[in-house]
């Protein structure tokens, strides 16, 4: 599903890795040492060298956007550009029904973005993420802010992902969430990537 | 009536009215008086320098000459685009778009006022396109580096939030539809503001200027409607141009933002 060659990003060696549809690499460093510049590169954010392959096809084959609607990049400080969440999504029945398999009032969608907690806005930026039809996720810490209940939930969202197909790449700092979800980790360590398989 | 001439003692009586920027400045610790005296130095030496440049032009019969002023008021102009940006782009980037926009707009909008409206003759006579390309680019100026300054500025602010419109898929013009509403806003309020307040306010600069050498009130009027509409439409393409450069100049051909183009 998606493969990655000798992808350059500032202050790591090159990285190669392949991750299949239905499994989740989960990439694990220290702070700082490019765990998100990969993720941004992945989802053809910045400029880098190196191939990424979806389905077989290389990014430079499609336009940005196109790239970015399989590609899809979950950051882990979530941006917003409009007063409430709903103007964030496309209308979309089943929004409001993951609203709420994910333990957060019917309203949140409507309410002011600035009167909803920090782990609310994140949940809705990880159901936004997954929106439209993505083949490749690309979620970095999307339960950082979330209490053991809220993550819980996030992490059935995740492994439905995974059963539906899709692969996803998670960035957590969580051992527990990690040795859960992961088929193989990629550790960052010392400028440079290691691929593990479980 | 007849035109009443300035004396220079005239001049020196009015400059002394500087000295209330200059009183201000010291009396709150505004930090501003040698900006204040470079200011005033430098517009007295560039008017006065103008005054002589435009007599000798004026008697030229050649276009050459008019041309090569013209190129000059827009290559100042240009530079002023880049010098008022916070975070211009690295480069020649935003003096080249700033010029560029001008450069058009400035010709634009003169030769369809002179030639198309006006229709002295000569068409290209100095003494009508060198005062109205200078008003043009003065107001088109404005409006360009306030939309470029604001495009800038919210796409640096709003990084977060663009990124994340990229990352879901949204092109460039859509990432980006805020900071350029944003930008057009702030660039074209200027003049819509100064046609708001024209004739109630204040007696814009041309008219007073042409009511003062003896021109009837309601022919100075009408003269001040053309340019100010003239005006008003160049410097909303000026803004339009600069604008949408400017968010092409902020992103690249794969739709990303590119911040690290911007100095600073």
């Amino acid at each position: 599903m998606l493969r990655v060659e000798d992808l350059t990003v500032p202050g790591l060696a090159p990285i190669s890795f392949e991750v299949g549809a239905g499994t989740c690499l989960v990439i694990q460093g220290p702070s700082g040492s490019g765990k998100t510049l990969i993720m941004r590169a992945m989802a053809d954010l910045d400029p880098v060298n190196g191939y990424i392959y979806v389905q077989g096809r290389e990014r430079e084959e499609m336009s940005g956007p196109d790239w970015r609607s399989l590609v899809r990049y979950g950051a882990a400080e979530p941006g917003w550009w409009a007063p409430v969440p709903r103007a964030h999504f496309e209308a979309d029945a089943q929004v409001d029904r993951v609203v709420v398999a994910l333990g957060l009032p019917n309203t949140a969608l409507d309410r002011p973005l600035t009167e909803l907690s920090t782990g609310e806005r994140q949940r809705l930026a990880l159901i936004r993420t997954l929106s439209g039809n993505p083949k490749v996720l690309l979620l970095d810490e999307p339960t950082a802010a979330l209490d053991k209940t809220s993550a819980d939930l996030a992490e059935e969202l995740i492994k439905f992902q995974l059963r539906s197909g899709k692969a996803v790449v998670l960035v957590t700092h969580d051992e527990g969430q990690a040795l859960r979800l992961a088929d193989q980790w990629l550790i960052l360590r010392n400028g440079s990537g290691k691929v593990f398989r479980r | 009536m007849t035109y009443v001439s300035l004396s220079n003692f005239d001049l020196v009586i009015a400059a002394g009215l500087l000295l209330i920027n200059g009183a201000l400045s010291l009396a709150f610790r505004l930090g501003l008086e040698r900006s204040l005296a470079i200011a005033a130095v430098r517009m007295v030496v560039q008017l006065g320098a103008i005054g002589f440049v435009l007599r000798f032009i004026f008697a030229q019969t050649s276009p050459a000459w008019t041309v090569a002023l013209a190129l000059v008021m827009v290559i100042a102009a240009g530079r002023e685009v880049w010098a008022r940006q916070t975070n211009p782009f690295k480069g020649w980037w935003t003096y080249g778009l700033g010029t560029s926009t001008l450069l058009f707009v400035g010709i634009l909008g003169t030769v369809f006022g002179v030639a198309g409206l006006i229709g002295p003759e000569p068409w290209y006579a100095a003494r009508f396109i060198l005062p109205i390309m200078g008003m043009m680019l003065g107001n088109a100026l404005t409006g360009v580096s306030l939309a470029l300054e604001t495009l800038t500025a919210t796409a640096r602010r709003e990084r977060t939030a663009i990124e994340a419109r990229i990352a879901l898929g949204d092109t460039r013009l859509q990432a980006l539809q805020e900071a350029l509403r944003q930008a057009l806003k702030t660039g074209t309020m200027p003049i819509i503001n100064a046609m708001a307040a024209s004739g109630i306010v204040a007696l814009p600069g041309m008219m007073t200027g042409q009511i003062l050498s003896g021109v009837d009130p309601v022919e100075a009027t009408k003269y001040q409607l053309l340019i100010m509409f003239l005006i008003a439409g160049t410097t909303a393409l000026g803004v339009l141009i600069a604008t949408f450069g400017g968010v092409y100049l902020l992103t690249d051909e794969r739709h990303r933002l590119r911040l690290d183009r911007l100095a600073g």
